[in-house]
């Protein structure tokens, strides 16, 4: 049923980097939990000679949460970051989007890293990790780069990783929470139920508020584009103010100005326009109120 | 192409030999050498009949390759009690009639035990959320959720924690 294919499983990152490297010729690609590829592999939508199996290298796993930064390794899976506390105080988005993500068997092999690789508009890690300001690091034979998830999808399902390319990590600053600064990071994944169905509009909203006035607004939209992105016409409307229901009104308008979604099978493009409005003013007005109320 | 390799898969305990070429899913190849317990629906992750224990998490068989699962403690559902001596779960299915056909039920099993580890005392949201990889088409679900709540309770009240 499947296209044979060779399976290489390298028992570290430098085995894992050196086995795509050598795949020029063959078609060489890098398998995580398999969630996406085995599908993928089983329509014959991908058809790769050689799969490079990364269960076994280690250096992907594990999380850092430090004072300034939180990385997480690309190996995470969508049920580490269910079990993580660090995770649910820094990044409450990211583990609303990991609850309602898949069913749990999926949840226990998906990786953060092929959620992300798979360049689906629909990936719901996605928007919680552009609302927080994730990087992501690359790596290769020849070296590493890092580079803002928010520059890492060039279209539908395209992206800058060379296929020899792995992701390894994913950090981002930790929102500052203090006396006198607060952050709100919520998500809302709306779909035709609660459990194991693909997103029809996804919303992250992350503000971060001081003396009364949002210093910092990220709004990050799933589903409603070829590409999940920052709705950043809304964040400007947001950010060195303080909110009155007119200006989120007006977030809301830009936030589904900057969309430009698609019929399909689950629902359709003017649907996903009224609910990415409405979704976006409900989790701004949300997080403005919670803030005004800490 | 499409090299083949005999491995050795850990299931329910006991070492089985199997050969099998890379491609070949952990659910074929379970099937294969006997365990027809494990249920083929949909084998792109939908459906969840297909699941089994591989290190004590939940996963899909038909999403994960034999060859990765070699030296990993596999469990079906069979593992988990027989007819002379049913594991908890199992008996609350039984008990409270949770299984139509039984297609489902395989998955729907191991699927529970893997909630019931993790919240020992499931809310109703906990064990739909949880289940939610799994299909029922007899049910209607509603039997399947007390059968987890029953067991759970089972387990709680007993030192029966397997
Ligand atoms: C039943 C079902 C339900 C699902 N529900 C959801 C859902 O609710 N929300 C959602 O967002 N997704 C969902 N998915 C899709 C999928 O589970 C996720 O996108 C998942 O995060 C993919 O991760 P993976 O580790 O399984 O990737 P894989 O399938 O292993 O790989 C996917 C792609 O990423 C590449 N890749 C993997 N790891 C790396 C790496 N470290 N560096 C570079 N490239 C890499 C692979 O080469 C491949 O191209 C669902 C899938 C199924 C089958
Ligand atoms: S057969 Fe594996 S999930 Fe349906
Ligand atoms: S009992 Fe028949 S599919 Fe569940």
């Amino acid at each position: 049923m499947y296209v044979p294919f060779e399976l290489e499983m390298p028992g570290d990152l430098a085995g894992a980097l050196g086995a795509l490297a050598a795949g020029t010729g063959a078609k060489t690609m890098a398998m995580a939990g398999g969630t996406n590829l085995i599908v993928d592999m089983r329509a014959k939508r991908e058809r790769p000679d050689r799969v490079v199996g990364l269960g076994r290298v280690g250096a992907l796993r594990g999380m850092e949460c430090g004072e300034e930064w939180i990385s997480i390794g690309g190996g995470t899976t969508v049920t580490d970051l269910l079990q993580s506390k660090e995770i649910a105080e820094a990044a409450p988005s990211l583990v609303e989007s990991s609850r309602l993500f898949a069913g749990l068997m999926v949840r226990n092999t998906a990786t953060v890293a092929g959620n992300i690789a798979c360049g689906s508009p629909a990936a719901d890690l996605v928007p919680p990790l552009l609302a927080l300001d994730a990087d992501v690091t690359l790596a290769s034979v020849a070296g590493t780069r890092t580079l803002p998830l928010d520059e890492y999808f060039l279209g539908y399902k395209r992206d800058v990783r060379r296929p020899d390319e792995l992701i390894t990590r994913v950090s981002w600053p930790r929102l500052p929470q203090s006396s006198d600064q607060s952050f709100i990071n919520a998500f809302y994944k709306l779909a035709r139920r609660k459990g194991d169905a693909i997103t029809v509009t996804g919303v992250a909203v992350t503000l971060v508020v001081a003396g009364g006035v949002c210093t910092k607004a990220r709004v990050a939209l799933g589903a409603v584009a070829p590409v999940v992105f920052r709705a950043r016409d809304a964040e400007s409307v947001l950010e060195g103010r303080a909110l009155t229901p007119a200006r989120i009104d007006e977030a809301a308008r830009a936030a589904a100005a900057s969309s430009c979604p698609i019929d399909d099978v689950r629902a359709s493009a003017a649907y996903r326009l009224h609910t990415v409005e409405a979704l976006t003013r409900r989790l701004i007005a949300q997080a403005w109120r919670r803030s005004t109320d800490q | 192409m499409s090299t083949e390799r005999t491995i050795m898969l850990r299931v329910n305990g006991r070492d089985e030999p199997g050969r099998f070429p890379a491609h070949r899913t952990l659910l074929e190849a379970l099937r294969q050498i006997g365990h027809t317990e494990v249920k083929s629906g949909c084998e792109k992750g939908d459906c969840g009949a297909c699941a089994v224990l591989v290190d004590g998490m939940a996963v899909d068989s038909c999403l994960t390759l034999a060859w990765t699962a070699e030296g990993a403690e596999i469990t079906t559902v069979s593992g988990l009690g027989d007819l002379d001596a049913l594991h908890p779960v199992q008996q609350a299915f039984s008990d409270g009639g949770a299984a139509q056909c039984g297609y489902c039920t395989p998955g729907i099993i191991i699927a529970a035990k893997a909630i019931i580890d993790r919240h020992p005392d499931p809310t109703e949201e906990d064990i739909r959320i949880g289940l939610s990889g799994n299909l029922c088409r007899c049910t209607g679900y509603t039997k399947v959720f007390e059968a987890v709540s029953e067991a759970a309770a089972i387990m709680r009240a007993g030192s029966d924690g397997r």
